[in-house]
């Protein structure tokens, strides 16, 4: 890497003004804001890699029960019907509203299960051998491209929403999906809160292949 | 101390923008690339300015269909009703259900114009050079970025009743072209939000005599003073 007068570790700027200075030292739990402009711009966590991989693979398992059991049944006049949001994206798709269909899968299904894949792939090797696996520092970007685009909570709300919009129509039973995406919304939260992400890379820059 | 406040740009330091490492491209090159995670560094955004107008327009166009068209109808017993943005808000008070009522409008109809409005004010701003409260302006930008996700509210309540209504003569629910147009809006103003670059805001604050207007340097010609 010739090319670069790399990594001046003593320094940081603020993503948001520009600012440079020179980075503060932190206690865990402490985090370090723009003097100028108030931007995080990052925090120490008391949580290590233990936490962020407990935590992604209990999000991981509630994932799968989350698409795999029903979400919602209804019972009206006698008909009965069960539905989940994989359900709900095929009939999206099959009414012929694709761009939707495709939006909705992308951001409560295809993203939030790359991001917790991509966590694991990451942290796993880091943590049991302190290496890191092939190619992870690329893995590792496109889970922090991925994040925003990741709306579990958001989809929470809209369960929410529909469930009360359907509550006059017909007689609800929640499916075991909506506990799971309920406690998914919880766990992934608490995720995003404990993962430490500047102690990740610099763990991947120190750590071999 | 805003006027001299040192900055990355001034200094000759790339900040990344995926892993926040600090570094300095050599002389030449032209596509530098972060050393430690290889994404690929600007000092500013890609025309960011250029970027988010086309974006924040395009989102404006879609805006307009987006609540005049159904978003999806309800058809019980044979008679169907369509429902908009806003008739679905109003079902919602009608049936009591003011608290949810607020969520969904708040969701659906203030997030996306109040992004719309503030996307614009902040480019018109940063276009015209102003120099008023860039603190503000900074953490309107932040709070804009971080709520826009949470429009999506009334695409996912389409989707879930799209699965579980669906009792052929008695009732059924089918998306509308509004929601399509809804869900453009929210990921343009997503993608929106992500173009533009906050650091603009403070580099018209900075130039003092004798110190190029970092924003006028091209990418490019980027150099590093050893």
């Amino acid at each position: 890497m010739a090319e670069y007068a790399v990594a001046e570790h003593a320094l940081i700027a603020c993503h948001d003004c520009d600012l440079l200075f020179r980075k503060p030292r932190l206690q865990p739990g402490q985090k370090a804001c723009c003097p100028r402009c108030g931007a995080v711009l990052f925090r120490r966590k008391r949580s290590g890699l233990d936490q962020s991989l407990a935590l992604a693979f209990t999000s991981l398992v509630l994932f799968m029960l989350a698409n795999a059991y029903p979400l919602l049944r209804m019972n009206i006049a006698g008909r009965v019907q069960e539905g989940s949001l994989l359900t709900g994206i095929e009939e999206l798709y099959s009414q012929g509203y694709w761009e939707i269909s495709a939006l909705v899968f992308v951001v409560t299904f295809l993203a939030p299960l790359a991001k917790l894949l991509c966590l694991f792939y990451v942290l796993l090797p880091l943590r049991l051998f302190g290496r890191r696996a092939p190619k992870a520092v690329l893995v590792f970007r496109w889970t922090e491209l991925l994040s925003p685009w990741a709306m579990t909570e958001v989809f929470m709300l809209g369960i929410l929403v529909a469930v009360v919009k359907l509550a006059d129509l017909a007689a609800l039973t929640p499916g075991i999906a909506l506990y799971s995406f309920a406690s998914l919304m919880v766990s992934m939260a608490a995720g995003d809160a404990m993962l430490d992400e500047h102690e990740v890379w610099d763990r991947l820059e120190a750590a071999g292949d | 101390m805003t006027n001299q406040a040192p900055t990355a740009a001034s200094a000759g330091y790339l900040l990344c923008h995926c892993c926040h490492l600090l570094s300095r491209p050599l002389h030449g090159a032209t596509h530098p690339r972060c050393p430690r995670c290889g994404a690929v560094l600007h000092r500013r955004k890609p025309n960011s300015l250029a970027r988010t107008w086309a974006l924040t327009l395009t989102a404006y166009i879609l805006y307009i269909p987006a609540n005049l068209l159904p978003i999806m109808t309800l058809t019980m017993s044979g008679r169907g009703e369509p429902d908009t943005i806003i008739s679905g808000v109003k079902e919602l008070i009608v049936g009591g259900m003011w608290p949810l009522a607020l969520l969904v409008f708040f969701a659906s109809i203030t997030v996306p114009v109040l992004k719309l409005l503030v996307l614009t004010f902040l480019l018109l701003s940063v276009q015209l050079g102003s120099h008023w409260r860039p603190w503000e302006r900074t953490v309107l930008y932040r709070l804009t970025e971080s709520v826009g996700r949470w429009s999506m509210i009334d695409i996912f309540v389409i989707t879930i009743l799209v699965a579980v209504v669906e009792l052929g003569a008695l009732a059924t629910i089918e998306a509308g072209p509004g929601a399509v147009a809804f869900g453009g809006v929210v990921v343009v103003t997503m993608f929106a939000a992500m173009s533009f670059d906050p650091r603009l805001i403070w580099d018209r604050m900075a130039p003092k005599e004798g110190e190029v207007p970092s924003h006028s340097r091209p990418e490019g010609a980027y150099r590093m003073q050893r």
